[in-house]
């Protein structure tokens, strides 16, 4: 009777162990922030990179029926390689407004960027420190966000857009 | 009436330093609990990354304001998922996790007192 509780307490702990190492398996250990689509974007003042007296917040987004938040910099170079991409979406989709947030870098650097290969931004702010970034939760550059009008995230897009994410952000915002 | 404003000054100046080291530890503490998203298994406390640098100014400022370490915590919970702290929150989903050992606290306990209290029969006996 004793050695029969004892396997029974061996083998219920053997098949437990193996349902957490199966159920473990199964989660995604790949960290990305696409699982907070569906949250609001919250309060936030994006300084305009030429201007500190223009500015623009959440309230202005709630106007255009699609926006594309992009973070960017001139040291990036997978900026460079996105960047057509965002000049196509701005002149093929008028449903989608695109706002370039400038991550850490030169104000100089960041306007010949935009000279050398063209502007697709509505507006671009600034974002010297870094610390817009973490209320938008992106963590590096470049990354995209879409929000609809009721401010809620729509997509993400961590590193560069491609050919394939490009046409999904049309696909979705038509 | 010089040593009592000297005396005065250090009591100041000694209530100033504490202040900041307890500031200072608070930092250090949710630093250490906070999870560096591109770097390989470390805080922002042991990292320099840019992205670890820009989190130490945000919680530096939600300190600033008043925060408590919760809200900074929650804060960045609704940003980045639960993936940015290293000590899990309570829900369902880790129920288990937080359970089990207490679990196992309680069947040690339980069966360490069914042994003593077999072996004592067994003396008597």
């Amino acid at each position: 009777m004793k050695i029969s509780i004892l396997k029974i307490i061996i083998f219920s702990v053997i098949i437990f162990s193996l349902f957490v190492f199966w159920r473990g398996l199964k989660i995604n250990n790949n960290y990305d922030t696409k699982s907070l689509i569906g949250n609001k974007i919250s309060n936030f003042r994006l300084i305009e990179i030429n201007d500190n007296d223009q500015y623009i917040s959440e309230q202005d987004l709630k106007k255009n029926k699609y926006t594309l938040i992009n973070f960017f910099a001139s040291w990036c170079a997978p900026c460079r390689a996105e960047h057509k991409y965002l000049l196509n979406l701005s002149n093929k989709n008028k449903k989608i407004k695109i706002i370039g947030i400038n991550f850490k870098d030169k104000k100089v650097n960041a306007i010949n960027f935009l000279k050398d290969l063209g502007n697709p931004y509505n507006f671009v702010g600034k974002d010297t420190d870094g610390k817009i970034s973490i209320l938008f939760g992106a963590y590096g550059i470049p990354e995209s966000i879409i929000v609809n009008n009721q401010l809620i995230i729509i997509k993400k897009i961590i590193g560069p857009i491609d050919q394939t994410q490009y046409n999904e952000v049309l696909e979705l915002t038509q | 009436m010089k040593l009592k404003n000297f005396s005065f000054i250090i009591y100041f100046l000694s209530l100033v330093s504490l202040h900041s080291n307890n500031n200072k530890t608070e930092l250090l503490e949710i630093y250490k609990n906070l999870r560096c998203l591109v770097c390989q298994g470390q805080s922002i406390a042991d990292s320099n990354s840019d992205f670890a640098v820009t989190l130490k100014l945000v919680v530096q400022d939600q300190i600033n304001t008043g925060k408590t370490k919760d809200e900074i915590y929650s804060f960045l919970i609704s940003k980045y998922g639960e993936w940015i702290v290293y000590q899990p929150t309570f829900s369902k989903n880790n129920l288990l996790l937080w359970a089990l050992p207490y679990l196992v606290f309680i069947f040690g306990g339980l069966v360490i007192y069914i042994i003593v209290r077999k072996t004592k029969r067994n003396k008597v006996n």
